[in-house]
């Protein structure tokens, strides 16, 4: 039992590292196809990747020892998350299961480590970015741990894996109006918790509207190739949850190869069909106003909150 | 003579000796060093006592009086022995911080020593109380040392004195409650130890009445919303070691009375009081976090989110009732258990914290993050304690914090799992308050810490920081340790507090973590590093075989934006790093600004000044506290003239008060 979850744990961290920069690649292109680009072609954030480890990072005078670990932080953390979230196969470690908290805290982890990157800066940009990315976290937080709570009702338990082995066991689940509500608010704070529009604009230029951006905006080299890559992955590892919450079949229940193939290559097209949806939901969107952001948020719970009590009082 | 009563004799003789010492000794340094080694050495007499009582041994100290009843009964039982562990345990830190902290001016001074030695005592004999008289001496012992603590610096600004009247107001306030509660409880039982009171089995409206007027009282001692007023001025005036004994030893007791009357005293309580103590630790929670958020007054930042931890503490205990109400005694244990965990969780990371804070203050005299910054590398023991107590305060894992957090969100969403409609109303309100606490709780504390020890010095005292005496460094390390240790292993913590209540169904699980086999959930936060380790070995040997072969590179201008280092005050500080948050909850919090633009006397298009000003109140202070004081206010002054200083008014009045007993005498 624990040496397969240790190979399901291996392989998704393997497969999500591999696949996060493809999914940006093509997020990216779709994005640019469909805005009359050419678009630099799926592979480019890989190339990205490999031109800003390949150079020696600059960083000011003054700067602390946070420079450098937060990056690491932060791709620790995401790598964490893709091995125990249940993506390619739903079996949990043991002594480690994939508790929602326990998932939820680590994503946090490393949103705090890029919160007090910003601030050590020392810039009013990078202050500026961190401040809005925390107060988003914050709002985002409630939702998260309600919205899963709604979907753990049914199971009876919030670990993730043992979710969606009874979606996968009972599609009837899927369907059901509460789970559905649930997983529209998650939706939502998905998109916000990885900084993608209408939250904020990940290929901004403009200082003032920055969130994410803001912040990293003094990290260069390897530092700066850690975060891109922390945060792609963490997007992967979302997204591909949601593919699984939403059409748990093709997740393997065991750690036997054929089945991990089928896992793994479902999980790309879930991954693609995800992220391509999304970018194209992009290109018709603008970034919402500040402090809208709240609104949305506040909708998004709502609808979570309707979803928990619905699941109780309907059943 | 056993273990415990010895224990207890020694704690009483060592602060005793304190206190003589304190008088006794001329200078300033020989008394902190001394007083402060006494008043560590009784606390840590304290811990092994309480260890032993949390273990099952029993002794009895009574203490003879000359007044009936006779005698005080000190003898703690296990749920009173966890209590003392975690009050001596902060005593003994706060006392060996002290030695550093307090030993030059107004808080090194006798009347310091004297009742800080006399404040750790009365603390630390509160939970070892088994009968009545004991605890309310014990309680009042504490209430009065504190009071003189809290006005220790009162030369200092008037702020102090303000702080320590609404202090000496509020806990004698608390102090009337207790006692009218406790009266009514020995009244219906006839008896005035614990033991008879918890095995009278009261219920009804007696009951009742007993809860509402101990809940206020332990309430207000513990700093629960509205009753909370006194909490942000007292803890941001008094001395730093203060700060944290109070923070993180005294408001746990009051934590300790709500346990004592919802565990032992009146164990059958009916949903209702479940469902008041959920709303009102959630109220705090929320309040307590929002003002925390905002706050740029470090000390007055703690302050309410200690506010916020006690609101979850009673939120657990509320929700632990309402679930035993509704026959689900299993997961009622977990949510006691949760309480418990959050208590001794506080109380590890705020005296940290406090003490971190105090550091600054000492270093700096500044307790204001808009003009810190930059304290990381020039205080690098006090930023390291800083940020583990923040990284507990923020429910972040490895530490106690999430460890407690943890288990409260496990019982609550396993609680709803009860067939009542009440119960699956109340736990998801409170899941969602809980998840909205942590998240502003992370803003809060990654603001207390970014904007105080990172960045670069906002002002020139902060730019001259150094690092504090050896003592101070030694508690604040101590405390950080423990706040590491009881996250990475909660096994052992978890167990003992559970057979503290009587809660059978927790046991260990793998390497010291924490199984709830009831809520079928296990946190093992060893095998979590392990992964973690074994997950992040990879990225920092790729790391570190990058910088071999790409140094770095230092320059003074890295990435400023055209330019940016050039005056610290462009950035951002902790008032504009909360601001996007203020404006989101503007009607919760209420905050008045006032913006003045000057123009130049050419053209009202040239602006010359711009003056910002921003105050931020506390809602319930204005709205509920202010009115009932100029109401009281009113009636002194109208009060007045009845006593104008007329010796025939008086004599009017005399003749009238007798004619009024005559009369009534005569009916």
């Amino acid at each position: 039992m624990s040496a397969a979850a240790a190979v399901v744990a291996l392989v998704q961290l393997v497969v999500v590292t591999a696949l996060a920069p493809l999914l940006v690649g093509l997020m990216r292109q779709v994005r640019a196809r469909s805005e009359g680009r050419v678009g630099a072609g799926l592979m480019q954030p890989w190339r990205d990747l490999r031109k800003l480890l390949a150079k020696d990072p600059v960083r000011a005078e003054g700067a602390s020892w946070i420079l450098v670990a937060a990056p690491v932080v932060l791709l620790a953390s995401s790598l964490i998350v893709a091995a125990l979230l249940p993506l390619v196969a739903a079996v949990p470690l043991p002594l480690v299961p994939n508790d929602l908290f326990v998932v939820v805290s680590l994503l946090l982890l490393g949103t705090v480590a890029v919160a007090l990157l910003g601030l050590d800066s020392g810039t009013a940009f990078g202050g500026m970015g961190s401040s809005r990315h925390m107060t988003v976290a914050a709002l985002v937080e409630p939702t998260v741990l309600v919205a899963v709570y709604a979907l753990s009702v049914p199971v009876g338990s919030s670990t993730l894996a043992l979710i969606v082995r009874a979606r996968l066991q009972a599609p009837s689940l899927i369907a059901a109006p509460v789970s559905l509500i649930a997983v529209i608010a998650l939706a939502i704070v998905v998109i916000a918790e990885t900084g993608r529009l209408p939250v904020d604009n990940p290929a901004t230029h403009l200082e003032l509207t920055m969130i994410h951006e803001a912040m990293v905006l003094e990290s260069s080299a390897r530092d700066l190739a850690w975060l891109e890559l922390g945060s792609w992955i963490r997007l992967a590892s979302l997204l591909g949850l949601m593919g699984n919450l939403l059409a748990p079949w093709g997740v393997s229940t065991g750690a036997a190869p054929l089945s991990l193939v089928v896992g793994v290559v479902t999980l790309t097209v879930k991954l693609a069909v995800l992220g391509a949806g999304l970018s194209l939901g992009e290109v018709f969107m603008a970034k919402l106003r500040l402090f809208r952001v709240p609104e949305l948020l506040a909708g998004s719970f709502v609808l979570a909150f309707l979803a928990v009590t619905a699941s109780y009082l309907l059943a | 003579m056993s273990a415990v009563q010895a224990g207890l004799l020694a704690q009483a003789g060592l602060s005793g000796a304190a206190v003589v010492l304190a008088l006794v000794l001329g200078t300033a340094r020989a008394r902190a060093t001394a007083c402060g080694t006494l008043c560590a050495l009784s606390a840590g007499f304290g811990v092994l006592t309480g260890a032993l009582a949390v273990s099952g041994r029993t002794g009895a100290v009574l203490v003879s009086m000359a007044l009936p009843p006779g005698h005080l009964v000190l003898a703690p039982d296990r749920l009173g022995g966890v209590f003392v562990v975690v009050v001596s345990a902060v005593m003994c830190l706060v006392s060996v911080y002290a030695i550093g902290y307090a030993r030059t001016g107004s808080t090194g001074s006798r009347t310091s020593w004297v009742a800080l030695a006399l404040f750790g005592l009365g603390m630390q004999m509160v939970p070892a109380a088994a009968d009545l008289v004991a605890f309310l001496f014990a309680w009042e012992l504490m209430a009065v040392a504190s009071t003189a603590l809290v006005l220790i610096d009162q030369a200092r600004s008037p702020a102090v004195r303000s702080a320590a009247l609404w202090y000496a107001a509020m806990t004698q306030l608390s102090f009337l409650l207790v006692v009218a509660g406790l009266s009514v409880l020995a009244a219906s039982t006839g008896s005035d130890t614990f033991a008879v009171m918890s095995a009278g089995h009261l219920s009804g409206a007696t009951a009742s009445v007993a809860f509402v007027l101990l809940g206020l009282g332990f309430g207000t001692k513990a700093g629960v919303v509205p009753m909370h007023v006194w909490l942000p001025r007292a803890h941001a005036e008094a001395p730093s070691h203060v700060s944290a004994a109070m923070s993180a030893a005294m408001v746990t007791l009051g934590v300790y009375g709500l346990v004592l009357v919802c565990v032992r005293l009146l164990p059958a309580g009916p949903s209702w009081w479940g469902v008041t103590l959920v709303a009102f630790g959630a109220l705090s929670a929320l309040y307590g976090i929002l003002q925390a958020s905002v706050a740029s007054d470090i000390k007055r930042l703690l302050a309410y989110s200690t506010t916020e931890n006690v609101g979850l503490m009673v939120l657990a205990l509320g929700s632990s009732v309402l679930l035993r109400a509704s026959h689900a005694p299993a997961v009622a244990g977990v949510a006691l258990v949760a309480c418990l965990l959050l208590v001794v969780s506080h109380a590890t990371f705020k005296v940290t914290l406090f003490l971190g804070a105090g550091s600054v203050l000492h270093a700096t005299g500044e307790r204001d993050l808009d003009r810190l910054g930059g304290l990381g590398p020039r205080m690098p023991v006090t930023a390291t304690g800083f940020a583990v107590g923040s990284l507990a305060a923020a429910a972040l894992p490895v530490s106690c914090g999430f460890v407690a957090e943890w288990t409260l969100l496990q019982a609550l969403i396993h609680g709803a799992r009860v067939q009542d409609r009440l119960v699956t109303v109340v736990m998801p309100l409170a899941v969602a308050v809980v998840a909205l606490t942590a998240g502003l709780a992370l803003l809060t504390f990654v603001k207390a810490f970014g904007i105080g020890f990172l960045a670069r010095p906002r002002s020139d005292t902060a730019a001259g920081a150094r690092e504090s005496p050896a003592p101070m460094r030694v508690a604040m390390l101590a405390g950080a340790a423990v706040v590491v240790v009881l996250g990475l292993v909660p096994g052992p913590l978890g167990v003992a507090l559970a057979r503290s209540v009587g809660v059978r169904s927790v046991t260990t699980v793998g390497l010291g973590g924490l199984d709830l086999p009831v809520v079928g959930a296990l946190l093992d936060p060893v095998a979590l590093c392990l992964v973690a380790g074994v997950v992040a070995l990879p990225v920092l040997v790729a790391s570190l075989a990058l910088a071999r072969r790409h140094p770095s590179r230092s320059t003074v201008l890295a990435w400023g934006n055209g330019g940016a280092r050039v005056s610290p005050r462009m950035q951002y500080t902790a008032t504009s790093y909360a601001e996007p948050l203020m404006r989101v909850f503007d009607d919760a919090l209420q905050p008045s600004r006032d913006v003045q633009v000057t123009h130049l006397a050419e053209s009202r298009y040239l602006v010359e000044r711009v003056e910002y000003r921003q105050h931020l109140g506390d809602v319930v202070e204005e709205r509920v506290y202010r009115p009932v004081i100029r109401l009281a206010g009113r009636v002194g002054m109208a009060a007045r003239h009845l006593q104008n200083g007329s010796i025939h008014r008086y004599l009017a009045y005399s003749f009238l008060a007798l004619i009024a007993v005559l009369v009534a005498a005569s009916l």
